[in-house]
């Protein structure tokens, strides 16, 4: 059995002193391996800890991960992320950054040159081989992020807010790239985003996650992800649709801000 | 009064020099990004040192010791006044009983300190007080027993009464051509010769009196020992002695960061011993290890080992989470995320730790051998003092100053190339 499945994922943290936070209650979600999902929610809502789950970075107290008939303890390579910013080794040249994985695996020389050499290409970073990652600009660092994903022939890839850092063109143009690596590499990737236009742009499934506790709020399979390959995002965006789908997720966010605003100042 | 003459001539040359400087010169500067800010007053970054000003500065040092030693690498006309040389004269007036007086002239030759003289030969003359002559070298004083020649000596009951016709008593003076004539309590006069504003070579030798003696030590050593011998012995002590520090303190500091037991077991340990100054140690060091070679390296091993190990196990916690979640997921094993992403991402803290720890090291060696030691740049300063040879002091102060500079520099050179993406995360 190919896929991912999320199982009943519940996640309690103890506070220090007395009570606790309940980050995540019975969350399931099922993967077919190659699905795109994106995941979207007000902070404090537990996308981030339950990327973490998946990434194996965490324990949940309750339900489990099965990755392709086995169960996830711990991190693993079958699992790639690439995090918001931070994460490049600046010790490393992007080559060396790209080619982490394969190193670690102990894989020949020219294997890992062909797959670095490749995997510059498709992100366009064939002319920065040699910098220091410090170097590059933002988007560039993300490319790296991602190129250094993918050396790894991940089964699922883990987004944690990617492209948060990045300016509004820069990020519109990574967008394109990351529609273009699921199509060509036929990855399973979860994606976690505060932005709703990503989240509808970079989802062919898209959970709206609700806070306190943690949960799905709803679901939405959706066609932007598979019109957007290949195409310039903007066209997508004026698609009759994607316009009603934003105002009513927006909409579904308000309202829960609004009732945790609410709750704190009667709490308060 | 010597002092503020010196700090009024430092204050106008800084002055002349940054209106010469800023007004005349830089006028023509460059038109770069920061010389077109028109806002520099509290922006930190437009606020870069003026190399013209350092050079001065640095030239106004060897100038200002110039003008008050007298160097001879200065023309005669910026010498501060020096002291008195040369022959002096003064008169004394001597009164014995039944009011008879009569006036003698002393000569005193004053002579530099390294050229003695002797005092001149002179004629009696009349009366019962008779001509006197003395020497004296420069910036000492010359307790001049006048009636000893007289035919009316102090037993007999001559005193003398005025100077250069000046009334004066015992503990009083009368200033004169070449200096002051103080009477001393036992009405003797004391011939002090004026010493001018510049500095006795006692407390401050001419730089050129520096220069070469550094020039003879270095050919033909001191105490036994070449120059290079005496600083190689230091480096030598602080290099030993910081390499134990660091062999044992980076994997400290680095087991501190990675494992709960061992930042428990230690950090009562490391917290106390950090703020102990080395040199606080040295008299336990002495008594355990005595003045040989062992105690010097256990001194600098324990001075450079707290250092390293806070600045290892800060470079451990200070790896950003992302990091080696990011190395995680991409398939490392435990010991290659040690080698691969804590060890790279500490070396930065490591190598401020090291320059922090060299230049503490190199303060205690040199305190060390001022303690007690057979070589070194401390020994040989310590031992200069004791015979007063100012110069050689002088001289270890800028050796031990070039040296403990050029380490700093040589670390941060070394800190460029190996370790450039220091900061950039």
């Amino acid at each position: 059995m190919t896929g991912l499945s999320i199982e009943n994922l519940s996640m309690r943290f103890d506070l220090p002193g007395a009570g606790s936070i309940q980050a995540l209650k019975d969350v399931s979600i099922d993967l077919k391996a190659g699905e795109l999902l994106s995941v979207l929610g007000p902070s404090g809502c537990g996308k981030t800890t339950l990327l973490n789950i998946v990434a194996g970075f965490l324990a949940p107290t309750d339900g489990r991960i099965i990755l392709n008939g086995h169960e996830v303890h711990g991190p693993d390579a079958e699992r790639g992320m690439v995090f918001q910013q931070g994460a490049l080794f600046e010790w490393m040249s992007v080559r060396e950054n790209v080619g982490f994985g394969p190193s670690m695996k102990g894989m020949p020389k020219n294997n890992k040159a062909e797959i670095v050499d490749h995997l510059l290409d498709v992100v366009g970073l064939q002319d920065f081989k040699e910098k220091a990652v410090y170097e590059l600009s933002g988007g560039m660092q993300q490319r790296v992020a991602l190129a250094r994903c993918l050396a790894n022939d991940p089964d699922v890839i883990l987004m944690d807010e990617p492209l948060g850092a990045l300016d509004a063109l820069t990020r519109e143009k990574m967008q394109s790239l990351v529609l273009k690596l699921w199509k060509e590499t036929g990855k399973t990737i979860i994606l976690i985003t505060h932005s709703v236009e990503e989240a509808l742009l970079l989802g062919e499934r898209l959970i709206v996650m609700a806070p306190r506790p943690g949960r799905i709020h709803t679901e939405y399979r959706l066609p932007f992800a598979e019109l957007g390959v290949g195409q310039d995002l903007r066209e997508v965006k004026k698609h009759p649709d994607f316009a009603i789908k934003r105002e009513e997720i927006l909409g579904m966010i308000w309202d829960m801000e609004e009732e945790i605003m609410g709750r704190t100042e009667v709490s308060a | 009064m010597t002092g503020f003459i010196f700090l009024a001539i430092y204050i106008a040359i800084f002055a002349a020099a940054f209106f010469i400087v800023t007004q005349v010169i830089m006028r023509a500067r460059t038109r770069d990004y920061t010389s077109l800010k028109t806002v520099t007053f509290g922006d930190e970054s437009a606020v870069r040192p003026n190399r013209a000003a350092g050079i001065i500065s640095i030239f106004t040092v060897f100038l200002m010791w110039g003008i008050f030693t007298g160097s001879n690498w200065l023309p005669g006309f910026l010498h501060a006044p020096g002291p008195f040389q040369g022959t002096a004269k003064f008169t004394y007036t001597a009164e014995a009983e039944g009011n008879q007086r009569d006036d003698a002239t002393v000569t005193v030759v004053v002579h530099p300190r390294g050229t003695p003289q002797d005092a001149p030969e002179v004629a009696p003359g009349d009366g019962f007080a008779k001509d006197d002559s003395a020497t004296v070298a420069q910036w000492r004083t010359v307790l001049i027993n006048v009636d000893r020649n007289d035919d009316i000596t102090k037993k007999d009951g001559a005193r003398v009464i005025a100077i250069d016709g000046r009334k004066i008593a015992p503990g009083g003076s009368v200033k004169i051509d070449g200096g002051v004539v103080n009477l001393s309590d036992k009405g003797t006069p004391n011939f002090e010769p004026a010493r001018g504003w510049q500095m006795e070579p006692l407390y401050l030798p001419a730089p050129e009196d520096v220069w070469a003696r550094t020039l003879k030590i270095a050919d033909e050593g001191f105490r036994n020992t070449s120059l290079l011998g005496h600083l190689g012995y230091s480096l030598f002590r602080v290099i030993i002695g910081f390499i134990c520090g660091a062999i044992v303190g980076i994997p400290l500091g680095y087991a501190m960061g990675l494992s709960n037991w061992f930042r428990g077991w230690f950090d009562p340990i490391v917290e106390f011993m950090r703020p102990v100054p080395p040199l606080a140690l040295i008299p336990l060091v002495i008594i355990w290890a005595g003045i040989g070679e062992t105690g010097k390296i256990i001194l600098l091993f324990l001075a450079a080992l707290w250092i390293m190990a806070i600045a290892a196990r800060s470079g451990v916690s200070g790896v950003n989470i992302a990091k080696v979640h990011a190395a995680y997921s991409l398939g490392a094993s435990k010991w290659q995320i040690m080698r691969h992403v804590i060890i790279p991402n500490s070396l930065p803290e490591i190598f401020t730790g090291a320059r922090v720890a060299m230049g503490v090291c190199w303060g205690t060696v040199v305190a060390a051998e001022l303690v007690a030691a057979e070589q070194g740049a401390g020994m040989m300063i310590m031992t200069a003092s004791k015979f007063q040879n100012t110069d050689i002091v002088i001289m270890g102060i800028i050796l031990i100053g070039v040296i403990g500079f050029g380490i700093d520099m040589l670390m941060r050179w070394a800190e460029r190339i190996l370790v450039p993406w220091k900061g950039k995360s």
